[in-house]
């Protein structure tokens, strides 16, 4: 029996008063687990993502982590909870270097940096490369991984990512995703939001896909991948370059 | 199903075409020290649809600026239908036939979806000063442009938020404004930054067919992309940038089959599965 990690019930979320973007969304991410949300434009991904951090109105519902009730808490209040965020932009200290960006992901806990340094730089060499190279001279497929040693830095639980392979070249994208397969393999959680829908139900155990803000459909990677309606609705047809 | 390719040039960088609606010479840009786009000679041909592919960091976007007039080369020059774009307006070049849209998307947010669209056609009798007093002059033309607005919102389906200020709707959603409001110029040549970065896989395929009917229309559609799926879709040609240079050129098939391509930019995983024990 696996313990569950996170729990999301009834979820109503928005960010203008009265205009809901999330109408009852209910996803749960059990320990280990490695969780994919895929949707049409406006599903309200991105939306659940920052309603589980604090960063849009919570109107109805619950978000409970481990157990305990964390509704409405911000960002810098789970974070010592275990989870771990990596935003789709803009998500590198750009005039830091590499070490600099990793060191701000232990700004709640510094003592344990040197430790988690090494077991970062270990999943991803090439960070230790370019440890004191300046982040904005890196490329997309690097900032990414220099935005998810920084979200790991504090051994999360549960890793939150919103959108990891946008706007990478096709070879870039497939190693960011089986990154992600490895570092879920390490026992860290995921739960995933990617519009390159095929790969990340590849990747993903299980999967949702949201509509309206609400739960559409709900599976194992396999079965949404081979689903009609979800091939029909969502994925399309086209699958040369992804390996349908 | 590859479309019947409507380029007749050879698979190398630079080639000549037929009836290149936009040619590039000489074309550098440096920025300090660094060679951002450096392309000795490139050609789209008109009445083709032309992707634009390469590693991150190759220089497309920039290539890209270059061509659209937004940037000034340092050195050469790209011409649109024999205008020099980096010696004419912006505006000018609209009216000329040239439209762009970016990668990071510049829709004026505290406008409606609709009033983007509508901003967006040129030659409106209304926006002129000695004629915007007098409604009667400009009203039936404001109806057409409305009327065409509106069938395009439909085609883009953004119709159902077309009175929401465009800053309300989702980063996807306004990719789609962007390329929607991109039309309303009745364009000669669209040039298209990574349309389908952010839009969700089944609108996509819609999108796709739209942009084959823009081609039938008689457009020339030039795109930048990392959409494979997409790149072999519609694209009668792709040009392959790496490091500021145009390194390969050619159909889908035939970049797909480059072997310094897939090292440089399509990666060994292409065409397969990362689903376990598949």
């Amino acid at each position: 029996m696996s313990t569950r990690i996170l729990d999301v019930e009834n979820l109503v979320a928005g960010y203008i008063p009265e205009v809901n973007i999330l109408n009852g969304c209910n996803v749960h991410v059990d320990a280990g687990e490695f969780v994919g949300i895929i949707g049409p434009n406006g599903a309200g991904k991105s939306t659940l993502l920052k309603a589980l951090l604090g960063m849009c109105g919570v109107r109805e519902g619950t978000v409970h982590l481990n157990g305990e009730n964390v509704t409405g808490k911000k960002a810098h209040e789970l974070i010592p909870l275990g989870v771990g965020y990596v935003p789709q932009t803009n998500n590198v200290f750009p005039s830091l270097t590499v070490k600099e960006n990793l060191e701000m992901g232990c700004f709640l806990n510094p003592k344990v940096f040197t430790h988690r340094l090494d077991v970062v730089m270990d999943m991803f060499p090439k960070l230790r490369e370019r440890a004191s190279q300046k982040a904005r001279g890196l490329s997309g497929g690097e900032r990414q991984m220099v935005a998810m040693g920084r979200a790991l830095m504090l051994e999360p639980s549960l890793l939150l990512l919103d959108e990891p392979s946008a706007g990478l070249s096709p070879a870039l994208q497939d190693e960011v995703f089986l990154q992600c397969r490895r570092i879920n393999k390490t026992g860290v959680a995921i739960l995933m939001v990617e519009q390159n829908a095929r790969r990340c139900l590849q990747v993903a155990g299980r999967g949702y896909v949201l509509d309206q803000g609400k739960n559409a459909y709900t599976g194992t990677g396999r079965e949404l991948l081979n689903d009609p309606n979800v091939i029909e609705l969502y994925l399309g047809s086209l699958s040369r370059a992804t390996g349908g | 199903m590859t479309p019947v390719s409507r380029v007749v040039s050879e698979a190398v960088p630079g080639a000549p075409k037929q009836d290149p609606i936009l040619v590039v010479d000489g074309l550098r840009r440096e920025f300090g020290g660094l060679v951002a786009v450096d392309i000795a000679h490139l050609e789209v041909q008109r009445g083709a649809i032309t992707a634009l592919i390469g590693p991150n960091g190759a220089g497309k976007t920039t290539a890209f600026n270059l061509m659209s007039g937004f940037d000034t080369p340092t050195a050469g020059s790209s011409s649109f239908d024999g205008h020099i774009t980096s010696e004419v307006s912006g505006h000018r070049l609209a009216q000329l036939g040239m439209v762009r849209t970016f990668q990071l998307t510049r829709v004026l947010t505290r406008l409606t979806v609709l009033e983007n669209m509508m901003l967006g056609a040129v030659n409106q009798i209304g926006e002129r000063p000695w004629t915007s007093p007098f409604k009667p002059l400009w009203a039936k033309q404001d109806e057409q442009i409305r009327e065409r607005a509106e069938e395009l919102l439909v085609r883009f389906k953004l119709d159902h938020v077309k009175n929401e200020y465009a800053g309300n709707i989702s980063g996807g959603q306004r990719k789609l404004l962007e390329m929607a409001r991109a039309l309303m110029v009745e364009p000669k040549l669209v040039m298209l930054d990574e349309p389908m970065a952010g839009v969700n896989p089944a609108l996509k395929q819609s999108l796709l067919g739209h942009v084959k009917n823009l081609q039938a229309e008689g457009m020339t559609v030039l795109f930048i992309e990392h959409d494979m799926d997409m790149v072999h879709e519609i694209a009668d040609w792709v040009m392959v940038m790496a490091e500021g240079r145009l390194i390969a050129e050619g159909t889908p098939d035939q970049i797909s089959n480059n072997r310094a391509v897939v090292d440089a930019y399509l990666g060994e995983h292409q065409g397969t599965s990362f689903l376990e024990d598949a």
